[in-house]
């Protein structure tokens, strides 16, 4: 299944659902990352990480480690 | 056009509120980072707040106050937080302020949750956790002047019906909705005294499917009979949903029996449909949504915000880092040079009241104990609140107006590099200045692991205090030469060589850190990038305000005790009688014409004041670590000066000058102490100090906490003295070793001069 890690800078996917039951998981839920949510990638940062990504119509950064537990499903380009 | 004041409660329900019953209500604070708390609270509560720590945590415990209506209201403010599912000791203390389980804090009587109103799903999770504690709610909807910015209709009437309890639609930075929320605050509890908690509380709301309510209680039930301890219902819900969560190890207390029926329970639930953890956020997300359904029209297309392009060119490849250079320097610049002359007008003022004081009283030790001591005392503490108060004007105009997590986000990926994060960078970099506030600024830094890292390898940044020191040894000792083809002076490189030394050593020590006392799993870096918005002149005021404050409460009073306990083992034991004589001699009239008679008196007493500094606690403790300071080519009056100087390195100049009988007023750039030292010679005719010895003396000064400051800060900073104490042990042992290291390397190396 696609990751964030899969998508390119400017597209558009619906989250799945988010891997692991750890504190890192809870948190990207509890920042709005939660299946069903749709979210783009923005940005990156010059040295390649982290990554900006907007969801529920807020900007977040995530590290390339925490973007490949948030699974995708459909991507749709902008 | 949303409606948002007019739904206040309305001026004839006022009128027969002045004979509520309640006279004094508690209310605890809670929000999301980034929602205006800390101005909502202002606005409430004024500046008058009182703040502490809770005991064993680093959790500021700040509580303020405000009259409304005959009432007098108790205000707690918790930390910004996205969740109360605790996960650290320090997360955990909102939840038993909540409960009213928490040590020295009041039981609140209800809590005001302020949301940001443009991301209200969002923020409604932590919403819907207050509601299972059981406490009345009020919700406030703040940043109403962007929700109508946005085009953002809110039904609050509507939504307040729905919700079961108060809304109120405000704008903290405009004060709008502000009055309208006392009222409502007050109406909570209109017809009922503080002792009964109202009963327009909403109906306990149960978002969880039937049989994780079983479960909940069997839970409950396990820990009433094995523990024998009673346990508030959120709090059994919470041991359930957090694995690995801080209610884990405080209630099971590493009970194996109970910990195995908490893992059965988890399993059985998730056979059931019911998976741990992801059913907290699914369900709190679906109740959200449904209580949103029809109150919330967004436009289709969220507006422009100004911050998009804005926050293209901000985090850009090439132009984000070159801001970001900018901002640094401007902001490093203006520690030093700002600050400079509001130190130098400290320092000046605090002359004229010893001035004035040695005019008025006769020598001896309770006037020295009033100029050295006390008024010394206090500037040692005043002097460092430039540094501060500009340092957290930078950050807060930084914070307020969004770019302070566009620096994390840039500065992330070379952080982690030494197993920090982007945010630790601003305080880093603030230490080169100096420690004290750039470990106050680590605040910043949510994850105490890694806050704790900061704070500790934050004083091996060079800062100012350090620069005098190197400036001395260099302009005495480093020849005026060039090297690299005569494009660098010599004396240049040596000086970027030790700013560069503290970060080479801190780099393993923040890993050697993050690997023994602070291990364990990797902070998420998951961070809001707030958009971009005007600084509020108000909301920076507060911050600065805040900081200043809080370190002159804090930290102020054990810098100030240092000082007078250092001022005691200089000046005792001794016979000051003859000194006392000379100084009344010198301050008479009767010498004011005799130059020559002058001369020789303030020469003696220069001679008397270096003999007693000599047999003083402070010079017997020199004498006494001679053999220890041998290795690193010193001699006992270098050792000295380095103990006089553990309150503050920068008090090493003025104790040579002492020593060696040029009083205590010599400046780094006095010839006359480089000439002293010079021709300073051992027993044995040969000179005390040649390269070796300097460069020595400069690794030991650069690496060693010789900061009392520092260190009272870190004691507030960590709410505790371990982490001083371990800072002072292990810089000074790497200063002794680094200075050891380099005094047999370099004799080996250089031919001794």
């Amino acid at each position: 299944m696609p990751t964030l890690n899969n998508l390119n800078m400017g597209d558009q996917a619906t989250i799945s659902h988010i891997e692991g039951t750890d504190a890192i998981a809870m948190r990207l839920m509890e920042m709005g990352l939660f299946e069903g949510e749709s979210i783009r990638f923005v940005g990156k940062a010059p040295m390649g990480d982290p990554l900006e990504f907007e969801v529920c119509g807020c900007k977040i950064s995530l590290r390339s480690s925490e973007t490949e537990r948030v699974h995708i499903t459909s991507e749709t380009k902008l | 056009m949303p409606n948002s004041t007019s739904d206040a409660a309305t001026p004839e329900e006022s009128d027969d509120r002045s004979s509520s019953p309640a006279s004094k209500l508690t209310f605890a604070l809670i929000g999301n980072p980034n929602t205006g708390k800390s101005t909502l609270f202002n606005a409430l509560a004024g500046m008058k707040a009182r703040v502490g720590n809770y005991p064993g945590v680093t959790v500021e415990k700040k509580i303020g106050s405000f009259q409304y209506q005959n009432c007098e209201i108790e205000l707690i403010d918790l930390p910004g937080t996205y969740s109360l599912s605790p996960r650290t000791a320090d997360e955990m203390v909102s939840v038993r302020v909540l409960l009213g389980l928490q040590e020295q804090a009041e039981a609140p009587n209800a809590v005001v949750c302020i949301v940001d109103a443009t991301h209200l799903q969002r923020h409604l999770y932590l919403f819907s956790q207050l509601l299972d504690l059981g406490i009345p709610a009020i919700l406030v909807l703040n940043m109403w002047d962007e929700v109508q910015k946005q085009k953002i209709e809110i039904d609050v009437k509507k939504f307040e019906q729905r919700l079961g309890v108060p809304v109120v639609a405000a704008c903290a930075r405009s004060g709008l909705g502000i009055d309208e929320l006392k009222e409502k605050m007050l109406a909570l509890f209109e017809k009922h005294d503080s002792e009964n908690r109202p009963d327009s509380k909403p109906a306990h709301l149960e978002l969880f499917p039937e049989n994780f309510q079983q479960a909940r209680s069997e839970i409950s039930q396990v820990i009433q009979s094995r523990a024998d301890q009673q346990i508030p219902e959120y709090l059994a819900e919470r041991l359930l949903l957090d694995i690995n969560g801080e209610t884990e190890r405080e209630i099971l207390n590493g009970d194996e029996s109970i910990a195995e029926t908490l893992r059965s329970k988890r399993e059985e639930l998730k056979q059931n449909g019911c998976p741990i953890p992801a059913i907290e956020p699914r369900v709190r997300y679906g109740w959200a949504r449904e209580m949103l359904e029809g109150i919330i029209q967004q436009p289709e297309l969220p507006a422009e915000h100004r911050g998009n392009s804005l926050d293209r060119w901000l985090t850009h490849r090439f132009w984000g880092p070159a801001f970001f250079a900018v901002v640094m320097l401007l902001m490093f610049q203006a520690i030093y040079t700002w600050a400079g002359p509001l130190m130098g007008g400290i320092e000046f003022a605090q002359d004229k009241l010893s001035g004035l004081i040695i005019g008025a009283m006769a020598p001896g030790a309770f006037r020295s104990l009033l100029t050295d001591g006390i008024v010394g005392g206090v500037g040692s503490v005043v002097v460092f609140l430039p540094q501060i108060l500009i340092l957290f004007l930078f950050i807060a105009v930084l914070e307020d107006c969004g770019y302070m997590s566009r620096a994390a986000f840039l500065m992330d990926r070379i952080m982690t590099k030494v197993g920090l994060s982007g945010k630790a960078f601003v305080p880093m970099i603030s230490s080169f200045a100096c420690a004290v506030p750039g470990i106050m600024a680590a605040r910043t830094i949510e994850d105490r692991k890694e806050r704790f890292v900061t704070i500790l390898v934050a004083p091996l940044m060079s800062c100012s205090a350090r620069l005098p020191v190197y400036l001395l040894m260099i302009n005495a000792f480093i020849p005026k030469e060039s090297i690299f083809w005569g494009l660098v002076s010599l004396q240049a490189f040596v000086l970027f060589s030790f700013y560069l030394l503290g970060v080479l050593v801190a780099i393993p020590v923040a890993w050697i850190l993050k690997k023994t006392w602070f291990k364990g799993e990797v902070a998420p870096f998951v961070m809001e990038l707030p958009n971009f918005k005007w600084p509020s002149l108000r909301v920076v005021f507060y911050r600065v305000w805040d900081r200043g404050r809080s370190f002159l409460k804090q930290a102020g009073t054990l810098i100030f005790l240092t000082t007078i306990i250092v001022w005691a083992a200089g000046y005792f034991p001794g016979d000051r009688s003859e000194l006392n004589q000379v100084m009344t001699l010198l301050e008479s009239e009767s010498l004011s014409e005799d130059e020559i008679a002058r001369e020789i008196f303030e020469q003696r007493s220069r001679e008397l004041s270096s003999q007693l500094l000599n047999s003083s606690f402070l010079g017997t403790a020199g004498h006494f670590i001679e053999p220890a300071v041998e290795p690193l080519g010193w001699d006992w009056r270098i050792g000295m000066g380095a103990i006089a100087s553990f309150p503050a390195r920068e008090v090493i100049i003025g104790t040579l000058g002492t020593i060696y009988s040029l009083g205590g007023d010599v400046d780094e750039e006095d010839a006359g102490l480089m000439e002293k030292m010079h021709s300073a010679r051992k027993a044995d005719g040969t000179p005390v100090y040649n390269i070796p010895v300097a460069l020595s003396v400069m690794v030991f000064f650069a690496l060693c906490a010789q900061c009392g400051a520092t260190l009272m800060v870190m004691r507030q900073e960590t709410n505790s003295w371990k982490w001083p104490l371990f800072s002072f042990v292990y810089m000074t042992t790497l200063a002794y070793l680094g200075a050891l290291a380099t005094y047999q390397i370099g004799i080996a190396l250089l031919p001794v001069v």
